[in-house]
This record gives structure tokens, C-alpha cells and sequence, in this order.
């Protein structure tokens, strides 16, 4: 239970946090619209649409100027790194910001819904009591002001009866931008679904650049004032409350009740949305074009089997930590993207280094260029390094790491910064034993994965150390011809697949079992889990932490860690 | 640009903007706006683009994510063969559909988002895309009942190989109806417990 909430009570905070202030700006929002004398008369038209409306437009003022700054990256690296003597659970919230980035487009998503649906009843009731006839106070005010083009004090926008709400969406500044913007939020969020963002990461890297027409025609939305309440003069002189009722005696310029006035709402979106804007553009046009200026050196290209290029590489003023990412351009390639890679090289190496698999269309061309052997390479730029970094996996005594497929890249990076800081003695290496799971469908794309693993085994026999790294690996893609080649070799010191001394497991793990057998091997002792992988699999494993954790807290204990790489 | 498989994209652009018909629709057919009839109309075609983008086809290259429950509407959506499966139809019968929710300012913005699905379909059939149903795996696994027929026909103790032959010969001259009964030893054996 601690657990839980060490590990989740600060986002479970922030959430609540965000939560509680989304609902207080919308009530706050609500209520104004909702009481104020200022929208008496507009309501009398509008109802409470209108109250409806402006409390989500608040809230889509306030996410929108909070969407883009998960995506700081620099922003986020510069408080982590000012922010080192902070306990790493404060630090870990901010690995969380591509979450945090689509929950709020999620609420973007929701408040448009409800922002939109409030102004189709709101246009439906002005355009009403335009064409009604029946005297009311309604189509009185609609009436008022609307042939006098000079003065500005007009209610409703809908200044003549023949006046579709079709014209005047796409005749008001607040209508036309709102469709355009919209339009470009349902591209964004169906481009940025999960298939498609991992399938095809070009379609969603191009059109997620809508941004910009969302954040201008945002900007721009509440220029026309097409929101009306009553001037201060206006209320002075005629009192809405006193003089509803005589709504019908006004033109006699009845001395305490004369026609009241209106003005537009002042644009305010600009004020919530300029700072995050300036602050993202900022960090994608100025930072980023001066880091993509910066020289990259390729030390070393290695084209491992199934297509997978290393590129070590160096650049002066770089400094990572373990399970970071950069961003890499390549402008022989393409002149505008920018694709994100984990570094699978240790802090301690004089370079870094990155492997790229064959995975679509930009990663496919590089690989293609790489291998021509040209000696001129192609100019490779870089920004970062970024990301979580994962200094708790050397805190824990025992390590239990697990990699799922792709996942067991950032685990590179950690392996090779283990090795290094064990054998220089690093005081801030508090462990003594891993337990490294590898799972993936065939080895395949990881074949480079294998050679570390087997230097690495090589490495710890010279030192004598043998029982430093114990690793698993589990093949989930076999059939019966590989397990029968298998059974066949059941003899051999190395294993047929991998010619690693530890065998070649085929199927799933039986996590029962594997946290049984480290539980007895380390009865006293606080073992790190971590995982980058599947959420399947994530919940799997923290369930068998807490369920293998010892009652005594200074027996056995299991923390669970799911790193987002 | 060659890989992108453009059809992806379009699906979740047309489920998409069937649920933003149908959410249009609703509210005008609900508030009475004036001309709501397009916004029942706004409803039915929303409904019937959501279940015809529901299944989602099968990729060219790697394994494709199946929708919760796709199935069922995957086989309805198969019997009309080359009508769903060519995204030259689908790019038409998407604008078509679009059309008449472009009347009403509360269906206005699915028209638009339907048209942009309508345009990226478009795009994917001139590149020859098609739209595969995704088929479970037909279980292979040989009935071990139906591969034994007979229960072997010389089983141990065995004579050594000399003597089998001599009596193979013997036997082919008697007549070969032996019985398939108990096991009758060409040799005599003993029971040598030891």
C-alpha cells in the first residue's frame, strides 16, 4: 500500500489538482454568466446556453495554454536538472508529460463538444427571436440598434431576419474560425491515435502541426465581440432589473428606462495562450535550430543482421544518463522531421550511440544511405537528450530488470552503465545482483542486443564475477521446429539460438515461480523491479510484487517500477 | 511517403466524423432546431458509417490491432465483397453521404470531417489499397484419434533381423489372414526374471 502510493500518490495529486481546478473555472465561469446583471438581457434571449458555453470556453482557454507544456522538452530537463536534490518520485512526475499531454487533449476534446453544442442552441435562439414576430422581450431586443450601422450597441449578431445561422457561422470571425479549428482538432486527435502514431509516425508527426492553425484561429476566435452583455453606462441610466418589465414603453424615451446598450466581450484567449505558445516555439525554433547546428560526429557505423543500424556518434557539450532519448534529423532525408530514439549507449562511454531499426519509410532511407558506404555520410543532427532518467535502478541492492520486444532497448543503455560502475567501484552502485528477462517474439531485430549480452557474460567471467548478471531470455514466437532443434542440442554448453551460456526459454515467463526463486535467493533484501513493456504485463508484475513482498518489512520486498521510454 | 498505408488514417477519420453525425444529429433532432429532419437523416448515416468503418482491414505489412469486438462486423462488411473492399467506393459513397448533413449548422462539421475522410480514401485507393478482413487463424491441430489406425503390426519382442526375414517368407507362402488378435511370438519367449 505504501508502495502505491509512492508510486502513484503524486500523479493521483496533480490529477486531482488539474481535475479540481477545471471544475472550479467551469462553475466560476457558469455562475458569472449565469447571475450578472451585464448578460440580463442576453439570457433573455439565450437562456442558459449561454452560461454553458463561456464556462467551457474557459476551460478550453485554460487547457489550451496547458497542452503545450508537457511537450517543453527543454523545459522539462532544465527543472529536472535544477530539481536534483527533489526526491526522484517528484522528478518521475515529469516522465509522465506525454501522459498528462493527452489527457488534457482529452479535455480539449470534451469542453469543444460541449462549447459547440451550447452555441448551436445559442445561434437556434438568436436567429428565433429575429424572425419572431410575437412582440416579445426577446425579438424586441433583437430588434434594437440593428439598422444604425455606426453604433456598436446591437445584441444579437443576427442583423436581419433572412440571416441564416449558416450565414452567419461563416460570416463572423468567432464562426469561422471555430470550424476551422475544430476541423483541425479531429485531425490531430484521429492522426494521433496509437496505431497510426506507431505505425505510421510521418502522418502523425505532419499533421499534429496543426497546432498552429488551432493556436491562431484560437487567438483570434473572440475578436469580432460577438459575446454581448450591457455597457456600465447602459446599466447606470437603465437599471436591467427595474426596467424588464416596461421592456415595451423604451423607445418613448421613458426617462429611467431608455434602450439598453451592448458591447462585445473582450478577446481573452490571447492572455491565457500567448506565454505557452512563445515558450513552445521558443524551444522548437530557437533551441532546436541552434542544437541542429551544433556538429555531430560519426565515430562508427554498424550494420547489425535483420537491418538495424548503430550509429555512434559524439558532439561537443552532450552529457546523458541512462534511458534518455534524442531527437535526430537528417536533412538528406527530410528537411523537417525530427525522429525520437532512445540512446542505448552508457553514460560512461565517450560517445553515444543509438540503433535504428527498419521501421517505415524515414528509417528505411537512412539505412539505405548508411549502407552505401560513401565516405561522406550523410550530415545527421541531433537534439537532446531527453527523457526519464532512471538513477533508481542503482539503488536497489537486487535489480530485476524485465524487457519486452522493442522495450529492452533503454536496457542497453542501463546493462553497459551497470558493467562500467561496477567495475570502477562506483559508490553510487548500490547493487550486487540482476535478474535480466528478455521477451520478445524472435531475436531477430535484437541480434545486436545478444552480442552485448555475450560480451557482457564474457567481461564478468574475466572478473570472476559470474553470478553479477543472471539473464533469461524468452523466445515467444517459436514453433515445433525450434523447440525440436532445441531438445536436439540439450547438451551443448551454449545455447544453439544465441550462443549465450544461459538456455533459450520458450513461451512466457511463469512470474510465480521466478519471484519465488528470488525471494529465497534474497530473503533480506529490497528488490527493484522495473519495466518497459506492455501494460499487460506491467500489471501482471506489480500484482506479483505485492503478492511476493514479505508481511515483515525487513524481509524480501518488491517495488515496482514501470519506466516510460 | 511510399509505406503509409493512407486507408488507416481515413478509417479513423470516417469513425470519427460518423460519431460527430450522430452527436449532431441528436442534438438538433432533440432541440427541434429548424430543418431538423437533416438532422435525423445526420443520425442514420452516422450510424451506418460507424458500422461500416468499425472492422478495421488488415495491413499490408505487420499485424494490425483489432477493434474490440470487430468480428461480427467484419463478416457483414466481407458479404458485400468488392463494394467494401475498394476504397474507390467508399472515397464516393462517404462524399455522397456527406452531402445532405451540410445543410444543418449542427451536422455541418461532420460533413466536413466526412468529406476529409472521403478525400484521404480517395487518396489510398489511387495507390492500390484494399481493404482485407481480418481472419482468425484456422487451428491446425491433427486429430491424434484419427492417425492411428491399426495397432502395430510386429511389435517387440522382435526375432533379430535374420530370422524375421526367414519367417516373412514362410509367411507370405501360408495364408496371410492372420488375425490381428493377441500378439502371437514367432519365437518362443521366456520369461527370464532374473
Amino acid at each position: 500500500m505504501g508502495n502505491w502510493i509512492i508510486n502513484h500518490g503524486i500523479s493521483g495529486l496533480i490529477l486531482a489538482v488539474w481535475l479540481g481546478l477545471n471544475v472550479f473555472l467551469f462553475v466560476n465561469a457558469f455562475l458569472l454568466y449565469e447571475k450578472a446583471d451585464k448578460y440580463f438581457y442576453t439570457r433573455k434571449i439565450l437562456g442558459s446556453a449561454l452560461a454553458w458555453a463561456r464556462a467551457s470556453a474557459r476551460c478550453l482557454n485554460f487547457n489550451s495554454m496547458l497542452i503545450l507544456i508537457p511537450v517543453c522538452r527543454n523545459l522539462l530537463s532544465f527543472l529536472r536538472g535544477t530539481c536534483s536534490f527533489c526526491r526522484s518520485t517528484l522528478r518521475k512526475q515529469l516522465d509522465h508529460n506525454l501522459t498528462f499531454h493527452k489527457l488534457v487533449a482529452y479535455m480539449i476534446c470534451l469542453h469543444t463538444a460541449i462549447h459547440i453544442i451550447a452555441h448551436l442552441f445559442n445561434f437556434e435562439r438568436y436567429s428565433n427571436s429575429r424572425k419572431a414576430t410575437d412582440g416579445s422581450i426577446a425579438s424586441v431586443l433583437s430588434s434594437l440598434y440593428n439598422d444604425k450601422k455606426e453604433e456598436n450597441y446591437w445584441l444579437n449578431p443576427f442583423h436581419s431576419q433572412d440571416m441564416t445561422v449558416e450565414y452567419v457561422t461563416f460570416t463572423t470571425i468567432a464562426g469561422l474560425t471555430g470550424v476551422i479549428i475544430t476541423i483541425a482538432l479531429v485531425l490531430m486527435v484521429t492522426s494521433a491515435m496509437e496505431f497510426i502514431r506507431r505505425s505510421y509516425f510521418e502522418v502523425f508527426w505532419y499533421t499534429h502541426h496543426l497546432f498552429v492553425i488551432y493556436f491562431i484561429g484560437l487567438g483570434l476566435h473572440g475578436i469580432g465581440g460577438i459575446v454581448r452583455g450591457q455597457t456600465q453606462e447602459s446599466m447606470h441610466e437603465s437599471d436591467p432589473r427595474k426596467c424588464e418589465e416596461s421592456f415595451q414603453t423604451w423607445n418613448d424615451h421613458h426617462p429611467s428606462c431608455k434602450n439598453p446598450r451592448f458591447e462585445g466581450h473582450a478577446p481573452e484567449s490571447w492572455k491565457w495562450i500567448l506565454a505557452p505558445l512563445i515558450l513552445y516555439l521558443f524551444e522548437r525554433i530557437i533551441l532546436r535550430g541552434y542544437r541542429s547546428l551544433q556538429k555531430v560526429e560519426i565515430i562508427k557505423v554498424v550494420m547489425h543482421p535483420s537491418k538495424v543500424l548503430e550509429l555512434q556518434l559524439t558532439k561537443r557539450g552532450f552529457s546523458m544518463e541512462v534511458g534518455q532519448y534524442i531527437f535526430v534529423k537528417c536533412p538528406s532525408i527530410s528537411y523537417l522531421e525530427w525522429h525520437p530514439f532512445t540512446l542505448t549507449s552508457a553514460p560512461e562511454e565517450d560517445f553515444f550511440s543509438i540503433h535504428i531499426r527498419a521501421a517505415g519509410d524515414w528509417t528505411e532511407n537512412l539505412i539505405r544511405a548508411f549502407e552505401q558506404q560513401h565516405s561522406p555520410f550523410p550530415r545527421i543532427q541531433v537534439d537532446g537528450p531527453f527523457g526519464t532518467v532512471s538513477e533508481d535502478v542503482f539503488q536497489y541492492e537486487v535489480a530485476m530488470l524485465v524487457g519486452a520486444g522493442i522495450g529492452v532497448t533503454p536496457f542497453a543503455s542501463i546493462l553497459k552503465s551497470i558493467w562500467y560502475k561496477f567495475r570502477q567501484d562506483d559508490r553510487k552502485l548500490k547493487t550486487q545482483t540482476i535478474y535480466f528477462y528478455w521477451i520478445c517474439r524472435e531475436t531477430g531485430a535484437f541480434a545486436w542486443f545478444n552480442d552485448l549480452l555475450a560480451s557482457l557474460e564474457q567481461e564478468m567471467e574475466e572478473l570472476g564475477k559470474v553470478g553479477f548478471l543472471n539473464y533469461r531470455l524468452f523466445l515467444t514466437g517459436w514453433n515445433s521446429n525450434i523447440a525440436g532443434h532445441a531438445a536436439l542440442n540439450f547438451d551443448k554448453a551454449t545455447d544453439i539460438l544465441t550462443g549465450l551460456k544461459q538456455k533459450t526459454f520458450f513461451g512466457r515467463p511463469m512470474w510465480d515461480n521466478e519471484f519465488s526463486a528470488i525471494a529465497t535467493a534474497h530473503p533480506k533484501s529490497a528488490v527493484g523491479v522495473f519495466l518497459c513493456g506492455p501494460k499487460k504485463m506491467a500489471k501482471s508484475l506489480s500484482k506479483r510484487c505485492r503478492q511476493h513482498s514479505s508481511l515483515d518489512p525487513r524481509k524480501v520486498q518488491f517495488y515496482f517500477n514501470k519506466e516510460n521510454f | 511517403m511510399g509505406q503509409i498505408e493512407w486507408a488507416m488514417w481515413a478509417n479513423e477519420q470516417a469513425l470519427a466524423s460518423g460519431l460527430i453525425l450522430i452527436t449532431g444529429g441528436i442534438v438538433a433532432t432533440a432541440a427541434q432546431f429548424a430543418q431538423w429532419y437533416f438532422g435525423v437523416y445526420s443520425i442514420a448515416a452516422g450510424v451506418f458509417v460507424c458500422l461500416l468503418e468499425y472492422p478495421r482491414g488488415k495491413r499490408r505489412k505487420g499485424s494490425t490491432m483489432e477493434r474490440c469486438g470487430q468480428k461480427y462486423m467484419t463478416k457483414v462488411v466481407k458479404l458485400f465483397g468488392p463494394l467494401t473492399r475498394n476504397y474507390y467506393v467508399r472515397a464516393f459513397l462517404h462524399l455522397g453521404l456527406s452531402v445532405p448533413a451540410g445543410f444543418l449548422l449542427a451536422t455541418i462539421l461532420g460533413t466536413a470531417c466526412l468529406a476529409i475522410a472521403s478525400g484521404i480514401y480517395l487518396l489510398a485507393a489511387v495507390r492500390g489499397e484494399q481493404w482485407t478482413p481480418i481472419e482468425p487463424k484456422p487451428k491446425e491441430r491433427p486429430q491424434v484419434g484419427t492417425t492411428i489406425k491399426q495397432p502395430p503390426s510386429n511389435p517387440p519382442p522382435r526375432p533379430p533381423a535374420e530370422a524375421r526375414k526367414k519367417l516373412s517368407e514362410e509367411e507370405s507362402a501360408a495364408a496371410t489372414s492372420v488375425p490381428s488378435g493377441p500378439q502371437e511370438n514367432p519365437i518362443p519367449v521366456t520369461d527370464e526374471v532374473v
